[in-house]
């Protein structure tokens, strides 16, 4: 499978995106209008403290949700330049607590273990999005679980659930397996186990086109399958809906679900999820250093709304802080219900 | 699909307008309803699955809709859910058969 931008799909143009998101506007209302009568437009920052960088689009996977429109054919990656700068603004910022690792696989950035050394230096919390497969994909990736361990990362996994047949659908044949041995190895050096202080999180996302039950529920289940089948052991999980964007887009268009599936976020529209999305303590920063209220509206190119201060060398904490924070149509997505974000649910 | 027809898919997401010509009613219907279906000495997903079993065996298409959507975002696979679709279908086929020993008591009586 290739990404929609090796297949010069309609779709990898962001601006397609956008427009099939803004059709219709009279059976799916603007996010703004929901937000402005909820008294939350325009929608402002309470306090950037999580920094997410997106190191890059190459991904061993290419799994058929994708926002990120990810895989082995992409190379767009963060250069140790970029990296340089976004270390000298964590340095200069002391409110910046966390350091999220996203992309793609961050892993296959050759300059990963270089920026987490460097990151660690800066005595930031960092978490790493790990796909768990990159673990296996490579023997030079197969001591991944002990560099984390050795640097004391909080790793969030995605398993999109614990049987193989949801999981492969999603993520392709093989992932589930793999996953497995890879969690299993995550455990072996400490992750997940009581008393480690080595958190390892997971990540489930529909394999479809319906949304999240409910995440205390869900964790339960995944505690006890994943001890019972495979003696895993796990902290938490993080129940993240689907973004109408890219791949499941293009998914929910070619299936026939779209209207259904935006119905079902619009009508669950949560104004307590709303009061705490995750682009109002987060920042997002692309590959190529520009600045993004998240990592969708990065996907959509949507650039913070700050003339002249939109890439990583221009960093201002206090005008960044005043923004107003974009907002268009994919955005019910971090709202429906129990609300989503790079953490799970903001509202259960 | 077609709007005159006796059942529309629209209509499910009007259920709760039913309180419109009986308020006091509905409002306990809906609040009773809420409640059986919370997590309590079953979990919501069991509740889920015996939802859609009981869907099939009053073959309420609107319940149909709504569990099998139900059901599989609780994690239910398409092979369970099916086996619950089985089980109503036994009870409701077993429902006939079992009549069938009322039927044989009543040949039995008369026949000679």
């Amino acid at each position: 499978m290739k990404s929609l931008k090796a297949l010069a799909h309609f779709l990898a143009d962001s601006d397609h995106q956008l427009e099939v998101l803004q059709n219709d506007p009279e059976r799916f209302p603007p996010f703004a209008q929901k937000l402005k009568e909820i008294g939350l437009m325009p929608l402002k920052p309470t306090g950037i403290e999580i920094f997410q960088v997106n190191m890059g689009k190459m991904c061993n996977q290419v799994c058929t949700h994708c926002h990120v429109d990810a895989g082995p054919d992409r190379k767009e990656i963060m250069t140790r330049a970029t990296m340089q700068e976004c270390l000298d603004v964590i340095r200069a910022n002391p409110s910046l607590k966390t350091v999220d690792l996203t992309g793609g696989a961050p892993e296959m950035n050759p300059e990963f273990r270089w920026f987490v050394t460097e990151l660690k230096r800066l005595n930031r919390h960092v978490i790493v999005r790990c796909n768990l497969t990159i673990i296996l994909a490579n023997k030079k990736y197969h001591d991944l679980p002990q560099f984390y361990k050795d640097n004391n990362i909080e790793v969030v996994s995605s398993l999109p659930f614990y049987t193989q047949d949801r999981t492969d659908r999603q993520r392709g044949n093989g992932v589930f397996e793999d996953s497995i041995k890879a969690l299993q190895m995550l455990n072996d050096v400490g992750y997940g186990k009581p008393g480690t202080g080595l958190i390892l999180n997971l990540v489930y996302n529909p394999a479809g086109a319906f949304l999240p039950p409910s995440q205390v529920s869900l964790e339960k289940e995944y505690k006890s399958e994943l001890m019972k089948h495979y003696q895993i052991e796990f902290n938490s999980l993080f129940a993240i809906t689907n973004i109408p964007i890219s791949r499941y887009l293009d998914y929910l268009l070619v299936s026939g679900n779209y209207e259904e599936y935006m119905s079902k976020l619009i009508n669950a529209f949560n104004p307590v999820a709303a009061l705490n999305v995750m682009c109002r303590n987060t920042l997002s920063i692309g590959w190529d250093g520009y600045l993004y209220d998240c990592d969708f509206n990065q996907m959509l190119d949507l650039k913070i709304a700050c003339a002249g201060k939109q890439h990583i060398s221009q960093f201002d904490l206090q005008a960044f802080e005043n923004r107003n924070i974009i907002v268009k149509q994919h955005c019910y997505g971090c709202t429906a219900g129990s609300g989503s974000s790079c953490g799970g649910a903001v509202a259960e | 699909m077609a709007t005159n027809n006796y059942y529309n898919a629209e209509d499910l997401a009007k259920f709760g307008n039913i309180s419109d010509f009986q308020k006091e009613m509905g409002d306990k219907f809906f609040a009773w309803y809420g409640e059986v279906f919370k997590e309590s000495a079953l979990s919501a997903r069991e509740k889920s699955l015996i939802a859609l079993a009981v869907a099939h065996a009053v073959q309420c298409p609107y319940c149909i809709d709504a569990y099998s959507s139900d059901a599989f975002e609780k994690g239910w696979s398409e092979a369970q859910m099916m086996e619950a679709v089985h089980v109503s279908a036994a009870i409701r086929g077993g429902a006939s058969l079992v009549h069938g020993v009322q039927m044989m008591n009543k040949v039995k009586k008369i026949a000679m």
